[in-house]
């Protein structure tokens, strides 16, 4: 049934759409804004104030060949690309077998160790006494204190479970019956089965990985060549750009200042931006079936 | 125990009502089984022992003048020591201050934002325009918390295209907003707003979509217009996930995390911006003082639980839904 549009109801869906363009705008602003420094003349960058709609003066992507000649920053985006396959493979794993052993019902003990493992969501040992427990096992400065902590939780390990439990007993009985083992059951025959919260959590560890630079600042005191992006980036926006200087020379580099930190941001936040909107609706799914289940 | 509410297993040789022996019996024969599932249930097991429940037992240092170099079991215990240096100190005032505030107001601002984002969203028809705006809004929150702290200090500066914003609206010259360091809150909480609002929507928008039409229709031919719509059909519609999502954050009111403050505070605004998370890692990682630094952790999570928990029972009994 097509309802009435009323006056009050137009002027109300007007600045209804108003609202949601602003909002848009705020969001979409600051990316363009960014871009447009990047590539801007940089001394006109220096005396502009305000936002940035269009390249100030000219073209120059000066910025971006220096940031090219930069090493570390690209040590970094492939450590992190490495942090991110590693994690991917170690919480995906842990939190399938997780899931499998929990939603299991001949398993008696699955909700007594359910809950053991669940009390972890309500307290925990904190910074420091998590830190003494790496430390303790010699995992600082190595890339496992990057993979490691946090990498099997309980919030998956719901998800995971929910999704398993879904599935009939039936078909792990009949793959029995053909002979597998319970290897090939649960990879085989019951992950399949869960593709879609599979990809959620491995979504969800891609871009905690991807945004994790406390596990460095905690974790690595020393071994900077072990740097994911995040820690470089920190470095460029809030330190100085200074450090890029044995790439290029010194007079250049304070010029470009701005630039070059534009620039890094583009380079490490574009491909994520470009990537997100087709992986979209798994965020969706996984923040409902999440809210739901938790 | 927990007993198992399924069917007895198919397979003989389980001994019923055979006591203390005929439990140890039968539990072999489960392991003997399901040899899988237990060998998975250990690595599990281990695995939580290690990284959750090893810091846990570590929280004992919070009670000691702790060394590395001595233990756990080894160095000096102090008892409330540590407690006692942290609430006597100059540090816990601001720190509770912060923390509280700036909890609370992301709370105030950052729980409700979504919910009439979504709602606003909601009222439009138009597919393809929602769709985009909704794509839009999602952006924020997949660019960094080290990039967005980036973009908040360069865009907040003197020049900088926030700072120009405010001072074309008061009239005033661009200036760096943090220089005052009271506006520390503020650009906190906004820059939260500004990551989250978008993606805080989806939940919302998804109990929306669930909300029965023919309610509407109904309502609609009772006379209702479209305000008394939404206030009698679609609120009480997603009340039950706004409730369970307001018990979510009131819990961590206290647990305003160290990450995006590390980025954006510095010495000069310490007074305004120095949380409980950021101090526990100044004193723990940077100056060493693995004690006071554990105590204060202690603290923190005692109270964050704490909340968690009240909260919960509060909810509970006001409108039924609970998370536990």
């Amino acid at each position: 049934m097509k309802q009435k549009l009323t006056a009050s109801r137009v002027v109300f869906l007007v600045i209804a759409v108003l609202i949601l363009l602003a909002i848009a705008a705020v969001c979409l602003m600051p990316i363009w804004h960014v871009i447009m420094v990047s590539v801007s003349n940089p001394t006109a960058v220096t005396s502009h104030k305000g936002l940035v709609l269009w390249r100030l003066r000219n073209f120059d992507f000066q910025a971006y060949k220096i940031i090219f000649q930069y090493k570390s920053l690209w040590n970094g985006y492939l450590n992190t690309l490495f942090y991110i396959v590693l994690s991917c493979v170690i919480t995906g794993f842990l939190t399938v077998i997780a899931g499998f052993v929990f939603s299991r019902r001949r398993f008696r003990y699955r909700n007594a160790f359910m809950l053991i493992i669940s009390f972890t969501m309500l307290f925990n040992g904190g910074m420091i006494p998590t830190y003494m427990v790496i430390r303790k096992l010699g995992m600082i400065d190595t890339i496992w204190a990057m993979v490691l902590p946090g990498a099997l939780n309980v919030f998956n390990i719901i998800l995971m479970r929910t999704s398993m439990q879904g599935i009939a007993d039936a078909l792990e009985e009949a793959a029995r019956l053909d002979g597998a083992n319970e290897f090939v059951t649960m990879f085989k025959v019951i992950l399949p089965l869960c593709k879609a919260t599979f990809a959620v959590i491995i979504l969800f560890t891609v871009v905690g990985k991807w945004n994790d630079f406390m596990s460095a600042l905690l974790y690595l005191p020393t071994k900077t060549q072990l740097y994911p992006l995040q820690m470089e980036i920190r470095t460029i926006l809030f330190q100085s750009t200074k450090q890029i200087s044995s790439s290029a020379d010194a007079a250049s580099m304070n010029v470009y200042s701005r630039n070059i930190q534009y620039a890094v941001i583009v380079v490490s936040t574009l491909p994520i931006l470009m990537v997100y909107p087709f992986v979209q609706k798994y965020f969706v799914t996984g923040m409902t079936v999440g809210a739901v289940k938790a | 125990m927990v007993k198992t509410p399924s069917k007895p297993p198919k397979h003989s040789g389980y001994i019923e009502h055979g006591g203390f022996k005929g439990y140890l019996h039968n539990q072999a024969l489960d392991i003997k089984r399901n040899p899988v599932i237990y060998l998975f249930l250990l690595v599990i097991l281990a695995y939580f022992a290690i990284f959750n429940y090893a810091p846990m037992v570590g929280l004992l240092m919070a009670f000691e003048k702790y060394s590395p170099a001595k233990g756990l079991f080894g160095s000096k215990w102090v008892g409330l020591d540590n407690f006692k240096a942290f609430f006597g100190s100059p540090y816990f005032g601001r720190t509770i201050r912060n923390t509280v505030g700036i909890g609370v107001l992301d709370l105030l601002i950052n729980f409700p934002a979504p919910i009439i984002f979504a709602l606003l969203l909601n009222e439009i028809h138009n597919k393809f325009f929602k769709k985009t705006v909704q794509t839009i809004s999602y952006m924020p929150y997949f660019i960094s918390a080290v990039v967005a702290c980036g973009l908040v200090v360069t865009f907040i500066e003197a020049g900088g295209p926030i700072s120009q914003f405010v001072a074309d609206i008061t009239g005033g010259e661009p200036v760096n907003l943090m220089n005052d360091k009271k506006n520390f809150w503020g650009i906190y909480v906004t820059m939260n707003l500004w990551q989250g609002l978008g993606y805080g929507s989806i939940i919302y928008l998804s109990a929306l979509s669930s909300v029965d039409q023919e309610l509407y229709e109904a309502a609609y031919v009772d006379g209702a217009g479209r305000w008394k719509q939404c206030i009698h059909v679609t609120i009480p519609g997603i009340m039950p996930m706004v409730l369970m999502m307001l018990i979510l954050r009131m819990g961590a009111i206290f647990a305003v995390g160290a990450d995006k403050i590390l980025l954006l505070y510095s010495p000069a605004n310490y007074e305004y911006s120095d949380v409980i998370n950021t101090y526990t890692y100044r004193i723990g990682i940077l100056d060493s003082n693995y004690g006071l630094s554990a105590a204060v952790g202690l603290f923190n999570s005692i109270v964050g639980t704490t909340m968690l928990v009240i909260t919960n029972k509060i909810t509970k009994k006001l409108s039924g839904s609970s998370l536990f």
